[in-house]
Formats: C-alpha cells, sequence, structure tokens
C-alpha cells in the first residue's frame, strides 16, 4: 500500500516536474534571456594581493598607518567606522600618546552630554570612543549625498564579495562610459560610471581623484593606485582585527592536532593488529 | 539487548562496586561504548560519521552557550554583539568561528551518516525506529541551523527568515496564521529574533535527546555492517572498546584537523557575504540563498515554476520540498528488497551513484541564482530526485536479482567458514 501510494506520489512530482521542464525549455529556446547591460559591463575584481592573504598572513603595519591616513583625510568625510574605537590604532602601531592626540584632534566630535546642563553636547574624542559618525543620522547622511548614504566601512571588506581586492578595483576602476553602453545604463545626475560596481553607476564620485591627496610620513609615493591599496589594507585590519592572532592560533592547534592524530592512528593499528592478522592471511591464502 | 557473548561489567574496586549497586553509570557506559558492546568487526570508515555527528553538536552546544553569554537577541543591537565578540570578547572571534562552521561539519557528518545509512540498508528491518529517528534529529537540526543563521540579524539573516517564513504563507487558508505566528508579527523583527533564539537554544538539547533513543534503538539490533549480513556469532563482533574508541579517536583528530584549518584559514568561506551587512528590511540583496547545506531543498522548491491546475506552483515547491525529506520516513516501506547492503545489490548500486550525483547538482543549483539553465537543470534533478525514492526503490525491490550473499561476516572477511558457537 505504502508502495503504491509512493509510486503515484512520485509519478505526480516527478511528472509535473518534466512537463515544467519541457514548458521552461520550450520558453528558453523560442525566447531566450536576453543579456543584461549589467552582466556584459561588469568586471570582476582586479587581481592584487596583500601581506595579510593565505594562512602565513600577517599585516604591514607602515602599510595600515598609510591606510588610516587615508581614511582619516578622505573617506572619513563621508564613512563611519563605528565598530572601530581609537585605542584600537594602537593594535596598528601607533602608541598611546599618538592615539590620544589622534582621538582629541579628530575632525567631528563625539556626541555626549553636557555635565553640567545636561544638554546634548559634542565633546573631544577619547582613546576609549568609537570613531564619531560624520553624519547624525541616515537622513542627514543620504541628504548630504545625493539621496546615498555611505555604507559604514568596518565591516565592507568582509561585506562585499570579493573583499579587499574589489574595494581596490572600485577606488581605481572609475572610467568614462564604454560608447556601446546603452542609454538605458548611462549614468544619471550625481553617477558615476565604474565597472566594478554591480550595476555599473554609483553615486560616490571618485574618492581618490588624483595622486598625492595625502602626503605620506614615509615618503611612499602616494599614487592613486598606492592610495588605495593602503586603504584597502587598512580596511582588512578594522574589519578583521583579530587575523593574525588567528592566523597563529591556527598553526599552534594544527600542530598539536596533527600530533594527536599520529598518536591515535598509531594506537589504532597496535589494537587492531590482531583482528587485521586475520584479514591479512586471508589475502595470503588467496 | 546485546548479543550473549558481550563482555560482563564486574566492578574491581570497592567503590566501583558501591557505585553499581547504587547508580550503575559506569555499568551504563560500559554497555553502550565500552566493552560491553559488541560491534561487527568489519565496519568500514563510513561508520564513523555517527560519532562525528555527535562531536560536533557538542562543539556547537559548548561554543553555543559560550556566545550566549555574550549575545543580545535585540534587533537594535544583535548585528553590534556579534562585532563586540568578534573584536572585544577574549577569544571570542575564535569561538564564533567555530560555532559558525561547526554548523557546516556538522551537516557534513550528518550527510555522509545518511549516505551510508542509505547505501547499506541500514534504515531496513530490525532498525527502522533508528532510522526514523534519525530523519527527527535532521529535521530538528535543519530547524535550529536555520534559526541560528538569523541570529546575527545581517541581511541574509533578515531575509532567510522572510523567505521560509513566508513559505507557509503558501498554505492555504492556514499559512498566513502560521506564518505570523512564527514570526510574531508580519514580518521578522524583535519579536521573531526573540522566539528563534530562545527555540535556538532549546533545540540542541532536544537533539541531545533523540540521539541518546537513537543510540537506545542502535544498541537493540547493533549496528548494521558493509555486508548487511547479521552478526552470527562471537568471531563476527569485537568490542566496542578499544576497538572502535580508538578508530572513532583516530578519525576525530583527522576531523579536527578539516574543521581547524577551515575555521583559522578561511573562517567565512562557507557565509555569505551579505550577511556582514546589519539586517535593512527596505533593501532586498541581489541573491538570496540559504546557507550550502538547504541547497539541495531550496533548488527543490524553486523548480516548480508552473501551476498545476488549481494549485499555485509556490504551494507545489513548498509540498515538493517537505516531501523530499519525509519521503525518508516512509523508506523502509518502500524498498522492500530484503538485501540490506548495496555491495550486493547491482542494479541497486548504480541508481545510487546517479542519487549521490543528482543531490550534488541540485545543490549546486540551488546556490546559484534563480535564472536559466539552473532552473532547467534542477526541474531534471529533482524528477530523478522523487522517480528514485518513490518509484526506482519501490520497482527495484521486486526487480533486481541480488548478488548471493556471504554466509558470514567473519566469512567476508577472512575467508574462513563461521565455526558455530557450541
Amino acid at each position: 500500500m505504502v508502495r503504491i501510494i509512493g509510486i503515484l506520489i512520485g509519478l505526480f512530482f516527478s511528472g509535473w516536474l518534466l512537463v515544467s521542464f519541457g514548458m521552461g525549455a520550450k520558453e528558453y529556446i523560442t525566447n531566450p534571456p536576453a543579456e543584461t547591460a549589467e552582466h556584459e559591463f561588469h568586471r570582476e575584481a582586479k587581481d592584487i594581493s596583500f601581506s595579510s592573504d593565505g594562512p602565513l598572513g600577517k599585516f604591514d603595519r607602515q602599510q595600515l598607518q598609510r591606510g588610516f591616513q587615508v581614511y582619516k583625510e578622505v573617506c572619513s568625510a563621508c564613512h563611519s567606522l563605528r565598530h572601530v574605537a581609537f585605542r584600537n590604532l594602537e593594535e596598528i602601531g601607533y602608541n598611546e600618546d599618538e592615539v590620544k592626540a589622534i582621538a582629541a584632534n579628530w575632525a567631528i566630535q563625539t556626541p555626549d552630554i553636557d555635565p553640567a546642563t545636561g544638554e546634548m553636547s559634542l565633546r573631544p574624542s577619547l582613546p576609549a570612543d568609537k570613531f564619531p559618525k560624520p553624519f547624525a543620522n541616515n537622513v542627514a547622511a543620504a541628504a548630504a549625498n545625493n539621496n546615498a548614504i555611505p555604507p559604514d566601512l568596518s565591516l565592507i571588506t568582509k561585506a562585499r564579495e570579493g573583499g579587499a581586492p574589489y574595494v581596490y578595483s572600485l577606488l581605481t576602476g572609475y572610467m568614462d562610459p564604454p560608447a556601446n553602453l546603452p542609454d538605458a545604463n548611462q549614468p544619471g545626475p550625481g553617477l558615476h560610471y565604474n565597472p566594478y560596481f554591480a550595476n555599473l553607476n554609483l553615486a560616490m564620485a571618485p574618492p581618490l581623484a588624483a595622486d598625492d591627496m595625502v602626503s605620506y610620513s614615509d615618503e611612499t609615493n602616494a599614487t592613486i593606485e598606492q592610495m588605495a591599496e593602503d586603504v584597502s589594507a587598512f580596511l582588512i585590519w578594522t574589519a578583521e582585527p583579530k587575523l593574525e592572532e588567528r592566523h597563529q592560533t591556527g598553526w599552534a592547534v594544527l600542530a598539536f592536532l596533527l600530533i594527536a592524530t599520529i598518536l591515535a592512528y598509531l594506537s589504532y593499528r597496535t589494537i587492531w593488529a590482531d583482528v587485521k592478522a586475520e584479514k591479512k592471511k586471508k589475502t595470503a591464502d588467496a | 539487548m546485546s548479543f550473549p557473548w558481550a563482555k560482563q561489567y564486574t566492578p574491581t574496586t570497592e567503590f566501583g562496586q558501591w557505585m553499581d549497586k547504587q547508580l550503575p553509570l559506569p555499568r551504563f557506559i560500559y554497555n553502550s561504548v565500552g566493552a560491553g558492546y559488541p560491534a561487527p568487526r568489519n565496519l568500514n570508515y563510513m561508520w564513523n560519521f555517527g560519532s562525528l555527528a555527535g562531536l560536533f553538536l557538542v562543539v556547537q552546544i559548548v561554543t553555543g552557550v559560550i556566545l550566549a553569554m555574550h549575545y543580545a537577541a535585540n534587533a537594535n543591537i544583535a548585528f553590534d554583539s556579534v562585532e563586540h565578540i568578534m573584536r572585544d570578547v577574549n577569544s571570542g572571534w575564535m569561538i564564533r568561528y567555530a560555532h559558525a562552521n561547526g554548523a557546516s561539519f556538522f551537516f557534513i557528518a550528518i550527510y555522509l551518516h545518511i549516505g551510508r545509512g542509505l547505501f547499506y540498508g541500514s534504515y531496513k528491518a530490525p532498525r527502522e525506529m533508528l532510522w526514523l529517528l534519525g530523519v527527527v534529529i535532521y529535521l530538528l537540526a535543519m530547524a535550529t541551523a536555520f534559526m541560528g543563521y538569523v541570529l546575527p540579524w545581517g541581511q541574509m539573516s533578515f531575509w532567510g527568515a522572510k523567505v521560509i517564513t513566508g513559505l507557509f504563507e503558501a498554505i492555504p487558508l492556514v499559512g498566513k496564521p502560521i506564518q505570523e505566528l512564527l514570526l510574531g508579527g508580519f514580518a521578522p523583527d524583535n519579536a521573531a529574533l526573540n522566539r528563534f533564539f530562545s527555540l535556538h537554544y532549546l533545540l540542541p538539547f532536544v537533539i541531545v535527546g533523540v540521539v541518546i533513543m537513537h543510540i537506545w534503538a542502535l544498541h537493540i539490533p547493533g549496528s548494521n555492517n558493509p555486508t548487511g549480513v547479521d552478526v552470527k556469532g562471537p568471531q563476527d563482533t569485537v568490542p566496542f572498546h578499544p576497538y572502535y574508541t580508538a578508530k572513532d579517536g583516530w578519525t576525530i583528530g583527522l576531523a579536527l584537523i578539516f574543521f581547524t584549518a577551515l575555521m583559522f584559514f578561511l573562517p567565512n568561506a562557507l557565509g555569505h557575504a551579505d550577511n556582514y551587512i546589519p539586517a535593512n528590511p527596505l533593501s532586498t540583496p541581489a541573491h538570496i540563498v540559504p546557507e550550502w547545506y538547504f541547497w539541495p531543498w531550496y533548488a527543490i522548491l524553486r523548480a516548480f515554476t508552473f501551476d498545476f491546475l488549481f494549485i499555485p506552483a509556490k504551494l507545489l515547491g513548498v509540498l515538493a520540498m517537505f516531501s523530499a525529506i519525509l519521503v525518508w520516513f516512509f523508506l523502509p516501506w518502500l524498498d522492500k528488497s530484503p538485501v540490506r547492503s548495496g555491495s550486493f545489490r547491482p542494479k541497486f548500486k548504480i541508481f545510487f551513484v546517479i542519487l549521490v550525483i543528482d543531490v550534488l547538482v541540485l545543490g549546486y543549483c540551488g546556490g546559484a541564482p534563480a535564472e536559466e539553465p539552473f532552473v532547467m537543470i534542477s526541474q531534471l534533478a529533482a524528477a530523478y530526485y522523487f522517480a528514485h525514492f518513490l518509484i526506482i526503490l519501490p520497482l527495484l525491490s521486486s526487480l533486481e536479482k541480488p548478488e548471493p550473499l556471504p554466509n558470514s561476516i567473519t566469512e567476508s572477511v577472512t575467508g574462513k567458514p563461521l565455526k558455530t558457537a557450541s
């Protein structure tokens, strides 16, 4: 009885799926889906590597500091970094006094309550504070940015397919729209063509428009590519500050497990020796 | 029940004897995973995934309990509390990555364990109840994993919750109230997040309870084995301890090597980038996909693109998706072939290989965007999936001529006939 009902249900599901396949295939052949411009003109992230890549990867602190400088002088005007605190900057090589100075002199102050009056007020930041947001809220952010809300950058390299190479590609990927781009995909007012962006046009104007927008204290030549690479590296750190600790712990754990597993395997062989010997005899007999 | 030749527990110390009289817990352990449980001597490495699934269940519970100490189940701060764990809690990043990847390894183990049962006929008499409890564990694990993925309250959490609870909407009459009951509202929000957290903490312990019954049900007939032939005498078995504790022990080490390599060096490889964006009800992600272990079922859901008479395609997809798993409950009665092991079923073997490839294809299509040609491929693959369990297996059990079975496990291993116990 179960089998008869089962066969009937199976015939229904499989049969209808095959009919659906037939109808779908007919549609696919007679009316093939047109390739969209977003698909045709979109480019995969550029091939670029960072010192933190791979299981042995480590941060290049000099580069992170340069990247921080780019964030501070360029990106922070519009993009928040809400999961990172000033104190975290010690992890990329600034000392305590430098961190205090960076926090105190940050262009945007930290909102607080005035201890004397209880009114909303702004005060200079302390190392314990998170980076203050450039806009009070999303409405203010959208109003100042052609209705687009600049995303928070703390997790951006983990929150986008392609990670840091995608961020680098986007920053260096602005160009004039190609001649054969359909009208519907031409950048509208306030939009900018960038083939690395999913729908080809984004509201952010090229943030790194010219070489030497920042002047690096370590004499590195601040080309657009260099600044983009440095800030992408910095954003790997903001998204995954424990990356080095993770890699180091990983190797220690693997070394321990490897030894433990070899020992466990050897004891398994020893324990099974008598049973295996009996089996071996069979192979020898045959 | 156990075999009559099973070793008997005899406490040697005075404390052991006192304990055995008052609470025979050591005796219980001895008889379930100790020397007192005789297991077939010929179990291959496919029999290791049960203990591995158990291992990862424990990993999930331990890491999950610690995460719950720092996580805040509130829609306003859930996302930030996860980032707090990643940045400010001591080793919090390790606990969270272990939990996120542990879920994947639990499902890898459970899928291989299910595959083993399907090939070697472990669902057949006298082990139907064992199999049914296993399917219950799998269903509970799916619910637990789904609700766990909602907790970080990222974009994929939110939209996954919306899509999956939206499936219930397709059910006529009661669908909408069920969906509202699941969510505690009309869309995923704080009420949904809170009940998902509560249930995500509860269900693993329900799973532990069913696992205990699953092992209990295993110990009544004892383990199946690669020949599918019943245990006939003492020579066919070895004591579980030390033989299978040692074998499980080293494969646990091996599994942990794969697990830690992934969680320390590629911790986000199995996740989705969109879940690092905080949930936003006003912005729909381009492709909403569940975690990889749900992809085959997701492909079946999306394979139904045409209404059947008065039944809308969406309802068909939902029915088919649930049926695809519920069919396992009827498997012991659909496949009536008296031969358990697929090794001795020449035709079944071929269909089984096709099924494995079929499920992998379904999985690939389930993770791909809902575009052609993936929809057409899922339609063919889903058609085979249902045909395999509901048409091929029932017919095959009458049509197929199995190969001769070995007389005993011992004979299949050593080539010598089993000496019948005197």
